[in-house]
């Protein structure tokens, strides 16, 4: 009598499948897609790892994967399980995934997400099947196919000159750091069936220990795109597959390999809270004053005389005086070395813009800037320009100053806080209605990185507001 | 509570953090990045996964992966990379998946440039994958709603497991405006009569989007369009300002509609009856509002004025059966529309 052994791990019915015949497996007959489906729920049920798994479901013969695993399944698009793969398991550490594929899905569509999520050690054991045809999709060219193997889209042979060759996957995933296990079996005999078993097992342990990404390639061939039947299939693997791609176990660091285990999430508000610094940093609400005047301070100048951290530290200085404030920077290839300008809008009510059309406040740190901005400004209002390009022609209706924003702030210490020192005469000349200390608040949160900063620019913007009083 | 001064894309993962966001997944891209920065730097404080995908096609798939297993996750990108990750949205709708996709747009079509446009808005707010699908699309036009339309982005996205975009763009993500932190952090827990995370309670679950038979899949399409048609009428918002006696209606979202508040006003100084119509969700497109304003009677015109080329202009007369003229006031190419420009053409329309 022969013994029938029960398949474990496996749904005995397929309730997942349905219609008329729920027991029938839709695989062809003399696939071994059935023999490794086996494998991996008799290894699943025997570890124990059943409630803990999640079985990946791809594109391909194997699509239906979730009509047969009694486990948790997830299908995914063409391609994509590794990268769904990585997207569970980062978030539920202790899940074990089997990500089950296919030659065209993993190789060929999903080469770049296979190799990336082995490049970074997932957590995952991905079974891949190696059978040298798309089997689904009617018998194409895989990237596995054998030189000279005829499929319907190499129907005079794979030609290397035109096609290239065999991709070995298993070595290819060898070159990597992180996988812990490597291995391609044979499913040609049921000897090697009992090594690929073993395989099977080891991946599927990996996981239950924490460990990494496995990787196992199946060689299996396809009785009906290649018009064999079980025994010509099986000859198929051995005498031509294998020479192609030996078996063999490639890399096993198992056992030295230690489980790494993620944190969990902290929802906690108090860790949001800490995270931004909100006990020491924080502004009060805005108040609402439509009698205040709504400034619009355009700062423009090269990159690097720091005219987008002035803007900052005036929007920082406007918002902690309980302006509303916005501040919004140029956009574009300039920003790096070449010219850069940025917009601070401070108001008494909600701020509409961010966008600055007409400054009723100039900084113009070069001459292109003051030539570019100049006729915008509002009539009535001011233009502070660098004296260091000399006297500049004014426009009528506006105040224009050449501030020596150089000379001001290498008086008080620091030659290169040029932007500070016009920050300080703006402050002396226009005001904005924000009180003094709020602009010492912001420089002092601006430099708290470098304290040694703070003081020398805190001299600076007092010598330009100094200036400015002066020169009101 | 307390506010700080903050930038839009930082904006963006304060809500996610506070909305309970358990994992961020992206790919870079200019002006999306800093979004993406922010996620690696702040996340793993809080224990929350970060993981810098090979490929935007990979980022969607990895939020395919943690929103199966019951997960709350988002990814951000640009034009470009939402194209790349057209497919996954798809399959994330076949699936009934919730997900949260921040869109900061850039100028196109292809490489095109790196400054501020609409011009995803079809390719956002009418679908870009395949299939009979909707997404949710929030359009912030503040710091403040970066994040919270962030944070609603997450809620709607669950409640009704469909993809819920936040649209916006390059000025939107680089401003910085003080921002009024929230008040509750969320704690989610995972819906386990659906997803798939390696429990016990969840071994029977399965995620797919395969419906073999033809009429299982054209009921679960009915069933779509019957949830969708409940998210339309449920999930409708929009903002307004001066509508009342409004004669000209500038339709607008997002940045443009912040310069178009001033050019309203700037019109209204001048003695024209102008008004603002901001829809805050552009699917579902808040028509009930729109058209319970012109049914007043009073709108005879009105500007779509947009980053793009008439793209909400075709929704806002789909909306209103046309009844109403609506013409086009609109920049490209990374410009910005102006204050003098939304003002001239209120001008105009007034004459």
């Amino acid at each position: 009598m022969e013994k029938i052994i029960q398949a474990q791990g496996l749904y005995k019915t397929f309730p997942r499948k349905g219609g008329a015949a729920p027991t029938a497996t839709h695989y062809c007959p003399g696939c071994d897609h059935g023999v490794l489906h086996k494998l991996i729920g008799e290894a699943m049920a025997e570890l124990g790892l059943q409630d803990r798994a999640v079985v990946i479901s791809p594109v391909g013969c194997s699509v239906f994967a979730y009509y047969y695993f009694d486990a948790g399944n997830v299908q995914v698009a063409h391609g994509r399980a590794a990268a769904v793969a990585t997207g569970i398991s980062r978030v539920r550490d202790d899940a074990v995934i089997v990500s089950y594929q296919g030659d065209g899905d993993l190789a060929s569509i999903g080469l770049n997400e296979t190799m990336q999520a082995a490049n970074r050690g997932e957590k995952i054991a991905v079974f891949f099947v190696n059978n040298t045809v798309y089997g689904m999709t009617g018998g194409q060219m895989a990237p596995t196919t054998l030189v000279g193997e005829k499929t319907e889209t190499t129907p005079l042979g794979r030609d290397p000159r035109y096609a290239g060759y065999p991709l070995h996957m298993a070595e290819l995933v060898n070159q990597l750091r992180a996988p812990v296990y490597v291995a391609r079996v044979s499913f040609a005999d049921v000897g090697r069936i009992r090594k690929a078993r073993q395989a099977v097992r080891k991946a599927l342990e990996i996981q239950r220990d924490g460990k990494g990404y496995a990787f196992v390639e199946c060689l299996m061939a396809c009785p009906t795109n290649l018009k064999l039947d079980a025994a010509g299939a099986s000859r198929f693997i051995i005498d031509q597959m294998e020479k192609e791609f030996p078996p063999g176990v490639l890399r096993d660091r198992s056992a030295e390999a230690e489980a790494f285990a993620r944190p969990g999430a902290d929802y906690a508000r108090e860790t949001i809270e800490n995270i931004y610094h909100l006990a020491e940093d924080h502004a009060p609400d805005a108040e609402h004053d439509p009698a205040a005047p709504t400034h619009a301070v355009k700062i423009a100048g090269f990159g690097g005389q720091g005219v987008l951290s002035m803007g900052i530290l005036l929007a920082r200085a406007g918002c902690a005086a309980g302006k509303n404030v916005s501040w919004y920077p140029s956009y574009g290839p300039e920003q790096r070395g070449g010219t850069a300008n940025c917009g601070v809008v401070i108001s008494g009510v909600k701020v509409g813009s961010p966008v600055i059309a007409r400054p009723t406040v100039l900084v113009a740190m070069n001459r292109p800037s003051l030539e570019k901005f100049l006729g915008d400004v509002v009539d009535g209002w001011l233009v502070l320009y660098d004296a260091a390009m000399g006297e500049m022609p004014g426009r009528e209706g506006v105040k224009m100053l050449a501030v020596p924003a150089h000379e001001i702030a290498e008086g008080a210490g620091s030659a290169r806080a040029t932007n500070t020192a016009m920050l300080g005469v703006m402050a002396g000349l226009a005001g904005f209605g924000i009180d003094e200390k709020f602009y010492l608040d912001a420089i002092a949160r601006n430099f708290a990185a470098k304290p040694k900063l703070v003081p020398v620019n805190e001299a600076v913007f007092a010598a330009g507001k100094a200036w400015a009083q002066a020169h009101a | 509570m307390a506010t700080q001064l903050v930038k839009g894309n930082v904006a963006v993962i304060i809500g996610a953090l506070y909305a309970g966001c358990d994992a961020y997944f992206g790919y870079p891209i200019t002006p999306a990045s800093e979004v993406l920065h922010e996620a690696a730097k702040q996340f793993p404080k809080a224990g929350r996964a970060f993981v810098q995908a090979e490929s935007e096609e990979a980022s969607i798939n990895m939020l395919y992966g943690a929103a199966a297993a019951g997960r709350r996750a988002m990814t951000a990108s640009s034009g470009p990379g939402i194209s790349l990750m057209s497919e996954g949205i798809s399959y994330i709708a076949g699936a009934e998946l919730p997900a949260v996709i921040v869109d900061d747009v850039r100028a196109g079509p292809g490489l095109g440039n790196i400054g501020p446009e609409q011009g995803d808005y079809n390719q956002v707010v009418k679908g870009g994958g395949h299939g009979n699908y909707r997404s949710l699309v929030l359009a912030p036009n503040s710091v403040q709603e970066m994040c919270d339309f962030t944070r609603l982005a997450f809620e709607l996205s669950q409640k009704w497991r469909m993809c819920a975009f936040v649209l916006s763009d390059g000025v939107l993500g680089q401003m910085i405006e003080p921002l009024r932190f929230p008040d509750e952090a969320v704690a989610p827990s995972p819906d386990t009569s659906w997803c798939v995370d390696g429990t016990p309670a969840t071994r029977p679950n399965c995620v797919t989007s395969i419906f073999l038979d033809f009429n299982t899949l054209e009921e679960f399409n009915k069933h779509l369009q019957e949830k969708y048609a409940k998210v339309a009428a449920a999930e409708q918002r929009s903002e307004e300002h001066l509508t009342e006696d409004a004669e000209i209606l500038i339709v607008s979202y997002g940045i443009s509609s912040r310069i178009a508040l001033g050019a309203m006003e700037a019109a209204r100084a001048e003695g024209i009856k102008a008004g603002v119509f901001r829809p805050q969700t552009l699917w579902p497109f808040p028509k009930d509002a729109l058209n319970a304003l012109l049914a007043r009677g009073n709108v005879k015109k009105i500007l779509s004025v947009e980053l793009s080329n008439g793209q909400m202009m075709d929704d806002i007369r789909l909306a209103t059966d046309c009844r109403v003229p609506v013409s086009l006031v609109n920049r490209m190419g990374g410009n910005v529309v102006t204050h003098d420009q939304i003002l001239s053409a209120i001008r105009d329309a007034a004459n």
